[in-house]
């Protein structure tokens, strides 16, 4: 019996960047993807970007797959540069309540907080998903409807392969006929069975494949390594970055990726009517819910880091990211939660 | 009368000939010019092919191939021949290519905006999404006039029936227009008279109305807007064509770090600070233009550089984003496409094209493959084509495995048969030989609708039975004319006038970079004189006496050492082996000719003729042809005389010797044309101040280094010197005495009329700089001001009745070295302080951080 959350967790976020450059900087732009997205199990309350030193021109706008970014420039020398974001979010269950009962996913249990293994049992609604090759079908050139919002995903993209070894690993994962998100549950769960979490192994640079033939890295290698498979095999998915709740609730084991930004990814599963996006957070085994806090999605890490930028000058820099986030404490459930 | 140029031409019947009808009669066409071809003395043609590869050669129109074991710089084939294009033919081509540019930035506007052509499938997603030139940051982005392809090239081939076909699409930044133009001026001249009696159209009116349509959409100024021409730089194969057409279109030429993005603007770095860009032609291509969204790993772009683009401050022509069209795979589409958007039939078909992702396309060319040419759907592959018939055994098997595991990356093409026309050849006197050719036709987006440049680029296989052109295997080219039935049009179509808001005077938009390039172009060609005069001094001194025992070749190759020419005395204790080996074992000969160019010892006055023609490539486009045609002339001299250089032979004396005088003749005109034939702006300020600065401190380190030699006391060392300073006629006019120590120091040191002298160098300097403070603004220099003074009034009395062969460390001689020692210091710190104030950001290198 799956346990699910469908009472609003809130939690405050303090995302800090701070670059310490050896030498002076005489000119930056950065791109910034860190006001979280609204979304329809996401609320974003309050939030906040503050920059030292001071800006010479910022601009807000949209990037090409809706999510908030925010562009700035510095033109002046400068030693260091600080970036410091704070939101206030709700997050709700993902999937509504009435929808996980008609797909007769579970009972509901209303245990905001509480106790979650990561799952090893398979939620109804994941069985009850078409089959996978009905999904590949529907994606390829020639279908009707062209389901266009998905096919932004199913290429190629900087970070993300398409080639035969992804398909050969997920093989075993998709049998014939299986539907198609619980073949998906079941890679998710050979990455996290087979690959080791090592900050060590590899960096923002280190290829795909490479993730592939040495099995470790972090929760981006895991990521895209998790996106190459799905894309191999024809299927949607997109890279989602965000966070997740760095103490988590007593009792609870705390989970891979806190105190940083965390990446997991997002499968397209065709309905009657359009489309469901359904999360998987290879890093943890787990489907993300109300632990997870949606920053922004896109094709890679490439379309979201949360700071990209360009420099001129600086020579060596140092890098400090630190995240954190604490649950809102509500007069309900202060007993449970906390610390 | 000699035998017909026909008779021994071979018509094939597998394709369309471009000279000859069907029943082997010269088409009417070309009638004209076979017939002069055929009256034409053998003494005639070879004359005009002995220009053309003068011209290319002098030129330096070189296409420069990667990896080429030939070397960087490869001349350029052009055969005088051109491709001959009726009116009819052409207006019937001409409605083609402009219908095509319309529809594909119809496509492109589609793809970038609405995407309905996804949304009904009109395209498969994986020919845009799956395509690494879909710029995804470009959505949405408005482009002024709703154009993205300002200039668009499309490669056509002839089909054995007489009709066009294109072969492909150029969107991305079409390369060829600048050849087309450079092989028209050459063939322009080869036959005047046919060029004229055949009413040729002319191609200048073109490149007005592209200039005219740059500076009708460039961002909005009140004056005349600045466009500039963005290339990767010269190590890119076209960079002589984006150096010829910059100074053609008149646009400054600008690499990615000359501009820069400050707000949502862009920038010109020039000396006298920003100025603001409207409008950037570019030849780098689109996912390169900007770190900051586009390709991070790019060196080559301007951050920020979208932004300006989607704030509508600057225009990008073609569009970023346009590079998404160079698609193998598109043609196939393009039927259905011209119907939809434009609701009328496409007017030129492409090549038969299936794209292997859909799965009947797929089992067809696994079925034809013999019939077939396989390539890459998307540009970034870097995929040869694969032609089906040479596949065989494992390789064929191995061909449909790559096929069916991911058909969406591969095109299959029906193999075409290129038209042939005569080529004349290059190794039997007179005969026309028949090669595959292709033409590169191009269109220009203008407010009043698309043009076609009338003429194009003809390229020309080395094969006869050609199925690919490329000028990257070992291709030529043609000129092409186009011929009218109407009054030939020398005149733009455009009017355009220049207000007197639009006059441009002096140097306004030099970058900073050019100026640096120019700078250091001054420093190397003086450096290299100066070098030359004096090995040639100990050389000819070698020569004349037939021993290397003559004091004053002694006194010289010590001077040599002096100015490093050669390994220091002090080496020959505690250097490495081979520099000991020039100091002490090897004769004087052999070290004189090392010091020109040698393994074994530094790099010599080789080293910094190559260095000065390197800087001379970073600034190509700010010399006129005469000045380049020095410079490639120092570079054949170069070549010529190292390759005479073998591990086990050297050139001899005799050589060596030549090699100094054409080296000095050809220094002195560069000299010549930069004091004559360059524009007084900054540019030209800082090239003199570069020639000022190192003939300064090379007199100072000579004569100091002179006066301190013990070996320049014997006889004949005066002499040298005097020649060393090119100062030996105005002494001998001077005085009717041998050379005397106080009259040729008063000479090479204080005399300010003379311009080999130190203090001329100090004096002109002083002017040059208070030029530049006046101009420029900052502090006024005294460093040098100072240095001229007191060197005046250093006493040349000290002198008198001193004899210099006895001299040995004498006060005057030790204080005089010691001033011109300090001299030479204070002009290597203004050298630093230059550099420092004017070009020190061109060393900072953008880079790009990430953090998660």
């Amino acid at each position: 019996m799956i346990a699910v959350n469908l009472l609003p967790a809130r939690y405050h976020i303090v995302h800090e960047t701070i670059y310490s450059y050896e030498s002076p900087v005489s000119l930056s732009r950065q791109l910034l993807h860190l006001t979280p997205r609204d979304c329809a199990w996401q609320r974003c309350l309050a939030h906040q970007i503050t920059v030292d030193p001071t800006v010479t021109a910022v601009r807000e706008r949209l990037d090409c797959f809706g999510n908030p970014v925010m562009e700035l420039a510095i033109e002046f020398p400068h030693d260091s540069l600080s970036v410091r974001a704070e939101s206030t979010i709700d997050v709700l269950p993902h999937l509504p309540a009435d929808a996980l009962l008609a797909l007769g996913a579970c009972t509901p249990a209303i245990t905001a907080g509480q106790a979650r293994q990561p799952q090893s049992t398979t939620p109804g609604y994941l069985r009850a998903s078409p089959a996978w090759e009905s999904v590949r079908e529907a994606l390829a050139y020639g279908s009707r409807p062209v389901l266009l919002d998905a096919g932004c995903f199913q290429f190629e993209s900087p970070y993300v392969r398409v080639k035969h070894e992804f398909a050969a690993y997920a093989q075993p994962c998709f049998t014939p006929g299986r539907p198609v998100l619980e073949a998906v549950q079941a890679l998710m769960s050979r990455i996290y069975n087979e690959f080791e979490f090592d900050p060590e192994a590899t960096t923002v640079a280190t290829p795909v494949l490479k993730v592939l033939a040495e099995k470790r890295g972090v929760c981006q290698d895991f990521a895209h390594l998790m996106l190459s498979c799905l894309r191999s095999k024809g299927l949607a998915a997109r890279y989602v970055s965000g966070y997740l709740l760095t103490h988590p609730p007593p009792g609870q084991p705390r989970m891979v990726g806190a105190d940083a930004s965390h990446a997991w990814v997002s499968v397209y599963c065709p309905e009657l009517e359009g489309g469901r996006w359904v999360d998987f957070d290879p890093t943890n085994n787990l489907l993300p819910d109300t632990q997870h806090i949606t920053l922004a999605w896109g094709r890679d890490f490439a379309d979201v880091s949360p700071l990209r930028g360009v420099i001129l000058g600086g020579d060596a820099h140092e890098l400090d990211v630190a995240v954190t986030v604490t649950p809102i404490v509500k007069a309900c459930d202060v007993a449970l939660s906390e610390p | 009368m000699p035998r017909s140029l026909l008779s021994s031409y071979l018509k094939k019947t597998d394709r369309f000939d471009e000279m000859l009808a069907e029943d082997g009669s010269v088409r009417a066409s070309w009638h004209p010019f076979v017939a002069h071809l055929d009256a034409a003395t053998p003494e005639q043609m070879r004359h005009r092919l002995d220009y053309v590869r003068r011209r290319i050669l002098e030129n330096g129109v070189t296409y420069n191939v990667y990896a080429d074991p030939k070397g960087a710089d490869r001349p350029w084939e052009l055969d005088p021949l051109p491709l001959i294009l009726s009116p009819v033919e052409w207006q019937e081509l001409a409605s083609a290519v402009t219908q095509r540019a319309r529809l594909l930035n119809a496509v492109l506007k589609d793809l970038y905006g609405p995407q309905d052509l996804l949304k009904d499938g009109s395209l498969p997603p994986a020919l845009v999404f799956g395509h690494n030139n879909f710029l995804w940051p470009c959505q949405a982005v408005q482009q002024p006039g709703e154009t993205w392809l300002h200039l668009y090239a499309a490669d056509l081939a002839r089909s054995p029936d007489g009709r066009w076909w294109v072969i492909a699409d150029r969107t991305q930044a079409p390369s060829g227009a600048g050849y087309a133009l450079e092989n028209r001026t050459i063939i322009g001249r080869v036959f005047p008279e046919q060029f004229r009696d055949l009413h040729v159209q002319h191609l200048a009116s073109f490149f007005r109305e592209l200039q005219d349509s740059l500076a009708y959409w460039a961002a909005p100024t009140s004056e005349a807007p600045l466009i500039v021409l963005l290339t990767p730089g010269p190590y890119n194969e076209t960079y002589f064509e984006h150096a010829y057409l910059a100074r053609y279109l008149g646009f400054p030429l600008v690499e990615g770090h000359d501009l820069t993005v400050r707000g949502e603007c862009v920038y010109l770095r020039t000396l006298s600070g920003l100025r603001r860009v409207h409008a950037i032609l570019r030849r780098l291509d689109d996912d390169y233009c900007d770190p900051l969204e586009l390709r991070g790993d790019s060196a080559l772009g301007v951050p920020g550089l979208l932004q300006a683009v989607r704030a509508g401050n600057v225009l990008v022509a073609n569009a970023l984003g346009s590079g998404l069209l160079e698609s193998a795979a598109l043609p196939g589409f393009l039927p259905g496409i011209c119907e939809k958007l434009l609701g009328e039939p496409l007017k030129m078909p492409s090549v038969a094209t299936w794209w292997c992702g859909e799965q009947a396309a797929l089992e067809f060319t696994i079925d034809h493959l013999d019939e077939l040419v396989i390539k890459g759907s998307y540009p970034s592959q870097r995929f040869d084509p694969i032609f089906g018939n040479e596949l065989t055994g494992s390789k064929r098997e191995a061909m449909i495995a790559r096929l069916r595991a991911r058909p969406q990356a591969y095109v299959a093409q029906e193999l075409v048969n290129f038209s042939q026309a005569p080529a004349w050849s290059t190794t039997h006197a007179r005969r026309l030989l028949p090669r595959g050719v292709g033409l590169r036709v191009f269109v220009a987006a203008t407010p009043g609708g698309h043009v076609v440049m009338p003429g194009g680029l003809t390229r020309v296989s080395a094969v006869s039975n050609a199925r690919v052109i490329s000028m990257q295997r070992g291709g030529s080219s043609k000129d092409t004319w186009v011929l009218t039935d109407q009054a030939v049009n020398t005149f733009s179509l455009l009017k355009h006038s220049v207000g007197k808001a639009d006059l441009v005077r002096g140097g306004r938009n030099l970058s900073s970079r050019v100026v640096e390039s120019l700078y250091w172009f001054g420093r190397y060609a003086e450096r290299c004189d100066k070098t030359s005069r004096l090995l040639r001094v100990a050389l000819s001194r070698l020569v004349d006496a037939g021993v290397d025992t003559l004091p004053a070749l002694i006194s010289a190759v010590d001077l040599c050492r002096v100015l490093q020419l050669l390994p220091s005395a002090e080496a020959e204790a505690n250097s490495a082996t081979k520099a000991k080996a020039v100091a002490a074992d090897w004769s004087r000969e052999k070290q004189m000719l090392s010091a020109i160019c040698s393994k074994e010892w530094g790099d010599g006055l080789a080293g910094d003729i190559r260095r000065l023609l390197w800087v001379a490539t970073q600034v190509r486009e700010r010399f006129s042809l005469d000045n380049w045609h020095a410079i490639n002339r120092l570079q054949h001299q170069l070549q010529r005389y190292s390759e005479g250089m073998t591990e086990v032979a050297q050139p001899e004396l005799g050589e060596a010797l030549a090699f100094l005088d054409q080296v000095l003749l050809t220094s002195s005109s560069l000299a010549g044309f930069a004091m004559d034939n360059m524009t007084r702006d900054d540019g030209w300020r800082f090239l003199m101040i570069g020639r000022r600065i190192e003939r300064l401190v090379f007199l100072a380190n000579a004569v100091s280094g002179f006066l301190r030699l013990e070996s320049a006391r014997a006889a004949g060392s005066l002499e040298w010197l005097l020649e060393l300073t090119d100062s030996i006629i105005t002494y001998r006019s001077r005085y009717m005495i041998q050379p005397q120590v106080l009259p040729a120091l008063d000479l090479i040191v204080f005399d300010e009329g003379n311009p080999h002298s130190v203090a001329f160098q100090l004096q002109i300097l002083v002017r040059y700089l208070d030029n530049l403070t006046r101009l420029l603004g900052g502090p006024r220099d005294e460093a040098l001001r100072s240095a001229g003074a007191r060197l005046q009034s250093f006493d040349l009395g000290r002198f008198e009745g001193q004899s210099f062969t006895d001299c040995r460390g004498c006060d005057p001689c030790v204080d005089l070295a010691v001033m011109l020692g300090e001299i030479s210091l204070a002009a290597a710190a203004l050298s630093d302080r230059l550099a420092m104030r004017f070009f020190s950001h061109v060393g900072d290198v953008s880079r790009y951080t990430l953090a998660s």
